[in-house]
């Protein structure tokens, strides 16, 4: 049963015909609040927790049904805190840790990197940690350079972590109950920008299997492999490239670790071309490491370079001037697509984006449902 | 007898893995867990080998595990760094330094979320102290009202750096403790029944009042940072402070005290130290005979 403070939200945004639909951050909250209300040893601590914003609305009327010892705010230790976390894990406590920006727990790498995703491992099994680590990327309004940055690459290396990034609200719910429930380390990494992206959401508890990617788009020309926000960029050019007779299909991973190879060397397999797009740095990252899968293992099923549209290898600057420019529009993935198939380069004229909309805050596409 | 034991095997070079010896620390880990109860948990750090053994640690599985074999405490994957019975409530020793204060408080605040009637208990050096993980634990153990007991035992070293390179002269961590209202003790470590004193009221006053405490401890470690060896000839203390704490032997001394108090003689000594002898032999041949984990356990345990 939702609480009195999720129900008001819920009737202030669903709309009365059915499939319901809410958005991502509404999904969070729902997730969140049904594994507390399943699992007494379920709870979540974070900085502004149980503020009234609720860490963009998706904690928020958790502490009064659920208790302040379950949901709690925390001191501004991240380092410490996340130990604290992973001792309470040692001991059959679920915790779920949220930061409001990716940047902020940064401060938290050796007890992640050292403690969390090796414990089992290290300890011969003995031990497991169940610990789900609630991640936000900001975009835009001048976010800059530690507001901003997109990490997954990073926890992706780390063996003993799982990395999960949803892009739908539909995927937010089962992957966060999934990451819940799941005995290991899990790095949930949510784009603030999809926070207020609607989609259809069961009302029920359901899960969404880590690891496996799921074809947001059937087509057959050329496979685009993306995740949270850029799955949707993607869905966006394709339909401008439907135009040129360029039929996308889209694998958004849902999981970038542990990575669905399969998924994409099906989708390969069938189209024969591979574009991937990633919200992060080019070099080293997750577009390097899906290239890196279908060349080992599918090669020869390429009628094309594989190519790949992502943010350059500088941090995010501030002024939206510059942001604008730093992030992949809908037209560099036209333009890439286009590219190999030996069709000229365009420009958002030509397409007919409208570029009258300011760039630094999310764009009016951005709401699905999806 | 036990590290002195892995000093006299380890240039066989058959247990490869670095081993920190805590000869000389003795004292503390056993005033400590002789106040504690088997549902206690214990953490520590990676000169671990006796607060393992005081807490009743199984001494086959650690040498096995020092020797990387399958039947180790951690399968092979762990090595002396990385103790772990869960049979007496030993949740683990790791080797960064610091890293286990805040994973032990949590342990504490899991105990607390859960209701438990038991205490959580991490061992720290002094160069832990020094590490912002301290700090932030102390804090949210005294907002929350932990039972947990910190124990800092002091050696004065952090590996070759002194604590005249790392720490202001007038730094206390006492102080610090109690600046988080803490209850705090020092003492002199080398002296069991003094450390038995000092951890039975802390660890009083965390069953009475559910709340933290920390205790500290000065004390020497007499062999070099990480090995087998004596490493006096670097240069970093002097031949003089070695002899000096040499003379304040934690065993020899407490040995000589309980002869005098006519509570041991010779003979029990003997039989002790025979049965101590034969005990960690067993343990050697067990750990030498046992296999080594096959290949395929390159790729188990990653996730649970």
């Amino acid at each position: 049963m939702p609480s009195r403070a999720l129900s008001r939200i819920n009737r202030r945004y669903i709309p009365t015909f059915m499939p319901r639909e809410i958005n991502y951050a509404q999904a969070i909250l729902e997730a969140t609040d049904q594994c507390l209300a399943n699992d007494p040893s379920v709870y979540i601590m974070g900085l502004g927790v149980t503020d009234p914003k609720g860490v963009f609305g998706t904690t928020v009327g958790l502490e009064k049904k659920h208790g302040s010892e379950r949901v709690m705010d925390m001191p501004v230790a991240e380092n410490g805190m996340t130990g604290i976390a992973i001792g309470s894990a040692l001991v059959g406590m679920r915790p779920i840790m949220t930061h409001q920006r990716i940047d902020f727990m940064l401060l938290a790498l050796d007890q992640i990197i050292n403690n969390a995703a090796k414990w089992h491992y290290m300890f011969g099994g003995k031990k497991k940690i169940p610990l789900v680590i609630r991640l936000i990327i900001g975009k835009g309004w001048g976010q800059g350079p530690q507001h901003s940055q997109s990490l997954q690459a990073l926890f992706a290396h780390i063996a003993g972590l799982k990395v999960v990034m949803p892009a739908t609200a539909y995927d937010a719910k089962g992957l966060m109950i999934a990451a819940v429930e799941d005995d290991n380390p899990v790095i949930f990494i949510e784009h603030r920008w999809l926070h207020n992206v609607f989609g259809p959401v069961p009302e029920e508890m359901y899960r969404v299997e880590i690891g496996k990617a799921r074809k947001i788009k059937e087509g057959k020309d050329l496979t685009v492999v993306a995740s949270a926000s850029m799955t949707l960029e993607a869905l966006k050019a394709s339909q401008y490239l439907a135009k040129d007779n360029i039929d996308l299909e889209i694998i958004d991973l849902r999981t970038i670790k542990p990575l669905d190879k399969n998924a994409i060397l099906e989708s390969v397999k069938k189209t024969g071309r591979l574009l991937v797009v990633d919200g992060a740095w080019k070099s080293f990252g997750v577009s390097a490491e899906v290239i890196a899968a279908v060349a080992e293992n599918g090669a020869s099923l390429l009628k094309a370079n594989p190519q790949r549209v992502t943010f350059p290898d500088v941090p995010t600057p501030t002024s939206r001037a510059l942001a604008n420019y730093y992030y992949p529009r809908t037209i560099d993935i036209i333009s890439a697509a286009r590219k190999m198939f030996d069709l000229a380069e365009i420009t958002e004229e030509t397409v007919g984006i409208s570029n009258d909309i300011p760039l630094d805050v999310p764009d009016k596409a951005f709401t699905g449902p999806f | 007898m036990v590290e002195e034991s892995i000093a006299d095997l380890y240039p066989e070079q058959e247990m490869r893995c670095p081993v920190h010896l805590c000869a000389g620390q003795e004292a503390i880990a056993v005033g400590v867990c002789a106040n504690l109860k088997t549902d206690d948990y214990i953490m520590s750090n990676h000169r671990s080998h006796g607060h393992y053994l005081a807490k009743g640690g199984d001494l086959k599985a650690m040498m096995a595990e020092i020797y990387g074999k399958a039947t180790g405490c951690c399968k092979g994957k762990g090595g002396s760094m990385h103790l772990i019975d869960l049979s007496v409530n030993y949740l683990g020793s790791t080797p960064i330094v610091g890293g286990v204060i805040p994973v032990a408080t949590g342990v504490a605040f899991g105990i607390q979320m859960r209701g438990e009637d038991r205490l959580a208990v991490v061992f720290l050096g002094d160069a832990a102290a020094e590490e912002g993980v301290f700090s932030e634990s102390l804090n949210y153990a005294a907002l929350k009202q932990l039972s947990i007991l910190y124990v800092c035992e002091n050696n004065l070293y952090s590996v070759y750096s002194p604590l005249s390179v790392r720490q202001s002269d007038e730094r206390e961590n006492l102080a610090i403790a109690k600046a988080y209202g803490i209850y705090a003790e020092k003492g002199y470590g080398n002296d069991v029944a003094e450390v038995d004193r000092i951890a039975g009221k802390a660890i009083e006053h965390i069953r009475k009042t559910g709340k933290p405490a920390f205790i500290e401890f000065e004390t020497y470690r007499f062999r070099e940072h990480c090995g087998p060896n004596y490493d006096n000839t670097l240069g970093y203390r002097t031949e003089e402070e070695y002899e000096e704490w040499r003379q304040k032997c934690p065993l020899d001394n407490y040995e000589k005290k309980l002869l005098e108090e006519s509570i041991l003689n010779n003979e029990l000594i003997d039989q002790y130290k025979n049965e101590i002898e034969q005990e960690m032999k067993e343990a050697v041949s067990f750990a030498k005979q046992s296999p080594f984990p096959n290949k395929q356990e390159i790729y188990t345990d990653l996730y649970a």
